[in-house]
Order: C-alpha cells, then structure tokens, then sequence
C-alpha cells in the first residue's frame, strides 16, 4: 500500500473511534432532549430510545413550576457572588504580583492551600456558624461561602495574569503621582478583561452547580438553589421521566450557554483551576 | 516588586481581608473540625467532652467506614483508569488534527459545564435496569432482561464511575493535548525521516514527555474521587447494599440526617488527611520541576 492509500486508512479509523466516542457522549444529551419533549404516557421505561409519538411541552411547563424559585435563588446567589469573587481576587492578585509586601509570598500560599481542602473538613463548623450569625437557611450565607472559598483560585488566576504585565506599567503610573490604588484603578483594571471573563464564568458555573454547600446550608425551598431543587423533584416526581429531564435541561441551561458561547475561556479557567475543592 | 514604607502597607492592608476570612473559614474552621471530632457530641445540642481520638478508633473499627474505604480504592482505580484512557486515546486522535477536530474536542469537553445533580438524573436512568441499556442490548438480540446495572451491588460501581468518567474525560482530554502541543513538530519530524511510523512517533517520542501531564491528572482526578458526594448522592445515595457508599456519604448522613457531629467531624478530618497526603507531596513535586 501506498503511503497516501495508508495515510487515508488511518484517517478513516481515527474518524470511526472519534464517531463511537462522539456516540458515547451525546447519548445523555439525547436521553434528555428526547425524553423532555414527550406527553408523560410516552415518557416511559418501554419507550426511553424511541422518539416522541408527538410532541409535548408538558414536562417542560411541569419543570419550571418546581424550579422557578430554585431558578432564580441561583441566580440571585451566583451573579453577585461571581462579581466580589472576582473582584476580591483582581485586586488582591495585583497586590501580591505588583506590590510585594514582606511575607506576601508565604500569606499566599497559607491562602492557596484553602482550594486543596474537601470541603466536609469545614463543613460542620460551617453550619454552626451560619446558625449564629443569623444567615444560616439564607442565600446571603451562600454568597458568602463561595466568596470566601473563591478567594484562593481567584487571587491565583489574577496574580498569575498580572505577574505577565510589565512592571514599567507600574512604573509610568508613579512618574506620574500615582498610588497603589490608582494605578490598579487606571491602569491595571481596563487591561484585565480577558481574565475577568476566565474567571467570572470559572466561578459561575461552579457556584450554579454547586450542591453539597446548598444541601447544607438551605433547608426551605425558598432558599434552595437550583441543584438541590433538581434533586428534590427526582425525589418526588419518581418515574415522571418527561419532567425529570425537561428539568435536568432546565438547570444546566444557563452554563451550557455561557459554554456554547464563551467555550475557549472556559477552558483557561478549568487548567487553572482544576484542584479546586 | 519590592516597595517601600506607604504602599507596602496599603498593599497589606488591601490583602489582609481576604487572609483573614481564609484563616477563620479554613484554617480555624479545620482546627474546630478538629477539635469536635475528639469530643463525644451527638445529638443536636452540642457537647464539648473531650473523649480523644475515640471516634477515630470507632470508624477504623466500623464496618461501613471500611467498605467506604475501599469503595473509595474501587471507585478511583475504575475512575482514573477511564479517564487516563478515554483522555489519551482522545488526545492522539485530536492531536493529528484532522478536519472537524474543533468540533469533536468541544463534544467531549461539554460535560464539564454540566453539575453533578444534572448528569446523574440522566445516568440513573439509562442505567435503570427497566430501560437504559438493557432495552439497548435487546435491540441487538441479546436477552440481557437479568442484568440489574444500578440495582446490582456487584456492577452499581462501574455505573457510577462511567457517569463519572464521562462528565471528566474531556478534561484529562485536554490536559493531554495542551501536554502534546509542547512536543515540538521538528522532533516529530525527525523522527519521521529516520523512518519511524505515527504509532512509533507516538510511542516512543510523545508518550514519554507526557508523565508530567499524566501525573498531575492523577492528583486531580483522585483528588476529586475522595471527596465524591453530588453524583453519588443523586445516582445511589451509597446504594444497594453500601455497594457505592464513599466517606463523603457516610459524612454527610451521619451528620445532617444522625446528628453524629463527632463523627462527622472525624470523617472530614479523614478526607482532609487523604487530601493533604496527595496534594502536599505533588506540590513539592511540581515546585521542584518547575525549579
């Protein structure tokens, strides 16, 4: 055989295994989508891998009924928890990689450690303390948690970012009577977009998935997250697969989304902050 | 930088926050952890009887904690060696960058996006041993009707660490394939020239600098398998029969449904030993590599 005639044979098996994995990974998407749009008779064990006899909205309209408020709970914890976690760390990842204190190196990587950590390690005096100060059952002891455990990644994706950018910048800046916080303001900020954006949609979609924290720390359904919402319909709508999926479809829209759209980013967050807790 | 007097401060002050919340919800949070794990508090009201390492003795001693252990073994051998193959095999293919290789690496890197709790709801399902695969399996002649998937103690595992490795073989995927981009195409080619075939270019000059890449994909990976709880919870909650029951289960139900808070604390304790033992040494690892 030829070496073209090879080189055309190889191709064609990697495309086949490339195929076979492709299968592999589509076939939940499809469960979901397929099962989602069917009438709740159609949505059987019996008929799971065949396509809806007709198509119906019905397990749609179902899911959102029970993960509207769970919806929008997720939303009102991860937008403003993704903007301070953000925040938090631009500032502080300027400071560390700019503006060297004596000993920042080693409060660093003390605050580093805090992404390494399982999280069950925390988790009970945790509870204890949202139960003090009042917050516990609160999207408000939500945000704090993910804002205070965003600290470490955040700060090490900025500080990271921030250590590329030539010290001349901070040099202009004095010249011209600028301080630390101005110069951060002036010209450290407008220049950190691209990881503003790593960064936001690192946090958002980990805080929108996030589950073990929101089992724990919310116990109503007025406060419930999305995630634990979906579980409590899988728990009570036993066997109503048409809205079980229409419903899984529902909770991981927003970050399928943000993946569709803004895929390359996500990426750059997810190698940099793939030992997080 | 070095900088003097003023803005050292400042630069201190603006950092001080942030190093104190991480030090009272990490480090003095672990410490309290700590400290109601040597107690003998149970129920909701807490007590502060310090009774040693007793809970520690207990759960060495107890049945469920030990098959936990070993489930959690289980779990990450299934688990890494999915991921590591599915990974590689993968990479290569996308590596000869063939047309529709953009399409294929965003296919397989999607299920990152997606929570636990969603993909769970799924794979429960098709691993329902009513449906699922069985009905799949039936198309294809096979009378597979006797096969429990989920429901059976001795496969319920393989079922969970698939869902598992589906939801982050796109990841040790790119891992990979970021590790392939630093072989450089000159030594590719060279080796090309001295008549070696793709599999043996594959083999014997882009295989061996990947172990940094394979190494640290483990400390990842096995870092995620020992504190399990969102998939495990969602799919079995540690069923049938603590066939899939990971410490990360056992922490949570003793805790928040039994109101064993010593115990809890203790287990937590546990897991953060077992992270440490394999975060600490590949930080010093990678530290000394990147020297």
């Amino acid at each position: 055989m030829n070496s073209l005639g090879k080189k055309q044979l190889s191709d064609g098996v990697a495309y086949a295994i490339l195929l076979i994995f492709a299968l592999f990974f589509v076939l939940p998407v499809f469960v979901m989508l397929n099962t989602s749009l069917k009438a709740l008779s159609d949505a059987q064990n019996s008929t799971m891998w065949s396509f809806p006899a007709q198509l119906s909205l019905a397990g749609f309209i179902r899911a959102f009924e029970k993960l509207g408020s769970g919806l929008l709970n997720s939303l009102f914890l991860t937008v403003p928890a993704t903007i301070l976690s953000s925040l938090i760390g631009s500032i502080n990842g300027y400071c560390l990689s700019k503006w060297k204190f004596k000993g920042s190196n080693w409060l660093f990587t003390m605050v580093l450690f805090g992404m390494f950590i399982p999280y069950q390690s925390i988790l009970i005096p945790l509870v204890n303390f949202m139960q003090k100060v009042g917050l516990y059952n609160s999207l408000g002891s939500l945000i704090a948690v993910h804002v205070i455990y965003g600290i470490p990644i955040t700060t090490l994706i900025f500080r990271n970012y921030y250590a590329t950018i030539p010290d001349e910048l901070v040099e202009a800046g004095r010249i011209d009577g600028a301080g630390i916080v101005s110069i951060y303001w002036r010209i450290f900020l407008p220049i950190s977009l691209p990881s503003f954006v790593v960064v936001a949609i690192w946090q958002f979609t980990n805080i929108w998935n996030e589950f073990l924290f929101a089992v724990t720390l919310t116990s109503s359904p007025e406060t419930q997250p999305v995630t634990v919402a979906l579980q409590n319909l899988s728990g009570s709508m036993i066997s109503q697969w048409d809205t079980q999926m229409a419903g899984a479809i529902i909770a991981s829209a927003p970050c399928l989304l943000i993946y569709v759209l803004l895929g390359k980013y996500f990426v750059g967050g997810m190698l940099a902050g793939s030992v997080k807790g | 930088m070095k900088r003097s007097g003023k803005e050292r401060w400042l630069s201190f002050l603006i950092f001080a926050p942030s190093v104190a919340a991480v030090f009272i919800f990490v480090y003095g949070f672990i410490g309290w952890s700590a400290f109601i794990s040597l107690t003998d508090w149970r129920g909701l009201i807490p007590s502060y009887e310090i009774v040693g390492l007793k809970q520690y003795a207990s759960l060495m001693a107890h049945p469920r904690f030990q098959r936990d252990m070993i489930n959690t073994g289980v779990f990450t051998l299934i688990f890494l060696a999915g991921n590591l193959f599915f990974g590689l095999v993968l990479a290569a293919l996308l590596d000869r960058r063939l047309r529709g290789t953009n399409f294929f690496r965003n296919l397989f890197m999607f299920p990152m996006a997606v929570s636990f709790v969603v993909s769970g709801t799924v794979w429960v399902w098709i691993f329902n041993p009513n449906s699922g695969l069985n009905a799949v399996f039936q198309l294809f002649g096979f009378d597979s009707g006797k096969w429990g998937w989920i429901t059976d103690p001795k496969m319920a595992m393989y079922c969970v660490a698939m869902a598992a490795i589906w939801q982050m073989a796109g990841f040790t995927m790119a891992q990979y394939l970021a590790g392939m981009k630093g072989v450089s195409d000159d030594i590719r080619e060279a080796a090309r020239i001295d008549g070696a075939g793709e599999v043996q270019v594959f083999r014997h000059i882009i295989l061996p600098q990947l172990w940094p890449v394979t190494v640290g994909a483990i400390v990842v990976l096995s870092h995620i398998s020992l504190k399990i709880f969102d998939l495990i919870f969602v799919m079995t909650q540690g069923g049938p029969a603590r066939a899939t029951d990971m410490p990360g289960i056992f922490m949570f139900e003793t805790t928040f449904r039994g109101d064993f808070f010593a115990r809890g604390a203790a287990i937590g304790i546990v897991m953060l030993i077992m992270a440490a033992l394999l975060i600490i040494p590949y930080l010093v690892y990678s530290r000394r590599m990147d020297a």
